[in-house]
């Protein structure tokens, strides 16, 4: 009966057939975004397993931690040690950041705080440039420029001035040092610290300078207390950034650093760095035993310490926002 | 007795001049409330007597401002001396990244004004009572300011402008982005304030106008129309546009 009087509305039928399938488009595009973006983490992860199961011929002869600290790499007697490798990258790394991370806060503030707009219009894509020149280009320019210069300036300075210091001796070097990588890699990732730190702190909200120029205090004490430590995570992330560069560097680096596996103990002496280990041999004497199975082992360590370091960087991120943010 | 004497102030910004020989005593101990529709020029008004002019690249400005009959524009003055005797309530509250505490003693510390421990604990209870803030943050005084709601955040930005010990206060529509009961939380302390300090705000609520003012300035784009005490412009307008803004036809 109150079907007769009341007959369903045909509108709304019609209505909710296409509703059915939108809905349904919806649930397989959000599937579909899914599958997309965890395609990266998948492949990360295959790459990890892919290189672990080729590391592990050589794990079964000798145990990690001869792999890892061993001093020796002699292919042809079977001594694999990463140590001067593993040591070579740091030492190479650190040096870039030292150079690259101060160099690099005072000119984002400079320009984020300072500048006139002129100059950061200028700046700015004058800076995103620099990022993306090929890392051969670097390293050529290591080659003529910085290289030589490691060689006949500052080694002899150092010789006279500063060869009390440790990490600072000189024994005659031919300018193929650590020097001259650190300082290559950080001309390459000065831009990209730059770029994320400058950024970072142009999205500090002008009121928040304003308020703190309202209690009478000098832009340099807002700078300070203010924008700094608000701006700090993502500064950080833009320092782990240009870490994470700079460790992975491989091309430049291999042209200026020497390339002698041995443990380094002084800017000037030379060394080897995992990454240039690896473009240098692989494909190469891959007839001696376990060879390649070391080769994808140092490829291993180096893919661990960047995502440690990439995790770390997220996780003091979040501690940071936490405790600064409401 | 006239506290802020603005004399033929014309600011422009790039080609657009955004106030146009501005002549107006402001009194002393009263709050005076600047009103008009947007982009008349209130603001840059406001922003002109503590020289916050100066932060905005491509402003110029001419004529003068004086605070108890000195200029705060002649060259060798301060800024920073300026901004301390002159404070600002914004918008919206900006609380800094730190503690609620170090938030009210950031102004102490950065001019040296606070006496160390005990002293500098009084001065941030002292001031965050004046604020009216005190019991609600009492217990919590090392949290993040973020934490709070945002009209208690205005609140505290208005104990941490009060701890340098201004004499003026400038409020940018300070109630803006609050709910009724904060803003009439902000409106309430601001009446108490104007015993000791000078008060000059920025408004387009006209009732908040009506409840607050003392003396009332009317700005047509960037005109100063007219001024006086709040009674006379705001019931009996002599200018002809000031009556239109007043009826909502402006």
């Amino acid at each position: 009966m109150t079907n007769k009087l009341l007959p369903r509305p045909r509108v709304l039928r019609s209505l909710r057939v296409p509703l059915l399938s939108r809905r349904k488009t919806e649930r397989i595009g959000g599937r579909l975004f899914l599958i997309t973006t965890a395609l990266p983490l998948v492949l990360v992860v295959v790459i990890a397993l892919a290189l672990l199961a080729r590391t592990y011929p050589i794990l079964e002869t000798q145990p990690i931690g001869e792999l890892l600290f061993g001093q020796t790499w002699h292919p042809l007697r079977g001594e694999f040690g990463f140590y001067p490798f593993i040591i070579g990258t740091l030492w190479v790394t650190l040096v870039s950041m030292l150079l690259a991370v101060p160099l690099c806060l005072l000119s984002a503030i400079y320009l984020a705080e300072y500048a006139h707009p002129a100059v950061r219009a200028v700046m700015k894509p004058l800076l995103d440039l620099l990022a993306g020149i090929p890392s051969v280009i670097y390293g050529v320019w290591g080659l003529v420029a910085i290289v030589p210069w490691v060689q006949n300036v500052a080694a002899p300075a150092s010789k006279r001035w500063l060869d009390f210091l440790p990490f600072f001796a000189v024994t005659n070097t031919t300018g193929y040092s650590i020097l001259a990588g650190g300082i290559v890699l950080a001309v390459m990732v000065i831009p990209v610290i730059i770029a994320v730190t400058y950024e970072v702190m142009e999205a500090v909200p002008n009121g928040l300078r304003e308020s703190s120029l309202a209690v009478g205090a000098t832009r340099w004490q807002t700078i300070k207390h203010v924008v700094m430590p608000k701006a700090a995570p993502g500064v950080l992330v833009g320092v782990v950034l240009g870490f994470s560069r700079a460790f992975g560097e491989t091309m430049a680096v291999l042209m200026v650093v020497g390339n002698v596996p041995r443990v380094p103990s002084s800017i000037f002496d030379p060394a080897y760095p995992l990454t240039a280990l690896i473009a240098n041999n692989y494909g190469e004497m891959l007839s001696i035993p376990l060879y390649d199975s070391a080769l994808m082992g140092a490829a291993l360590v180096l893919l661990v310490v960047v995502l440690i370091f990439n995790l770390g960087s997220a996780l003091l991120l979040q501690h940071f926002l936490a405790r600064t943010q409401a | 007795m006239t506290h802020i004497s603005i004399r033929n102030l014309n600011a422009h910004y790039r080609d657009h001049q955004a106030l146009k020989d501005i002549v107006l005593d402001i009194p002393r101990n009263q709050i005076t409330v600047i009103i008009g529709p947007s982009g008349c020029g209130k603001t840059t008004l406001l922003k002109s007597m503590n020289r916050f002019l100066d932060l905005v690249v491509g402003t110029h400005i001419s004529g003068d401002v004086l605070i108890d009959g000195e200029s705060i524009y002649a060259p060798g003055v301060d800024v920073t001396e300026v901004r301390k005797k002159v404070g600002l309530l914004l918008q919206r509250p900006f609380p800094l990244p730190m503690s609620i505490y170090d938030n009210v003693a950031y102004g102490l510390r950065i001019h040296n004004m606070h006496k160390r421990g005990r002293g500098l604990d009084a001065a941030v209870q002292h001031y965050l009572e004046m604020a009216g803030l005190w019991d609600e943050v009492k217990d919590r005084l090392h949290v993040p300011a973020g934490r709070l709601s945002v009209g208690q955040q205005q609140r505290l930005c208005l104990a941490r402008g009060l701890a340098v010990e201004p004499e003026i206060l400038l409020g940018d529509e300070p109630t803006s982005a609050l709910d009724p009961p904060s803003a009439l939380h902000i409106e309430k302390r601001l009446l108490a304030l104007k015993e000791q300090y000078t008060i000059v705000l920025v408004t387009h609520i006209l009732r908040q106008a009506k409840r607050l003012a003392d003396y009332v300035v009317f700005m047509y784009l960037g005109e100063m129309v007219e001024h006086g005490p709040a009674q006379q412009v705001l019931e009996n307008p002599q200018q002809e546009r000031t009556r239109a803004y007043l009826e909502g036809e402006i």
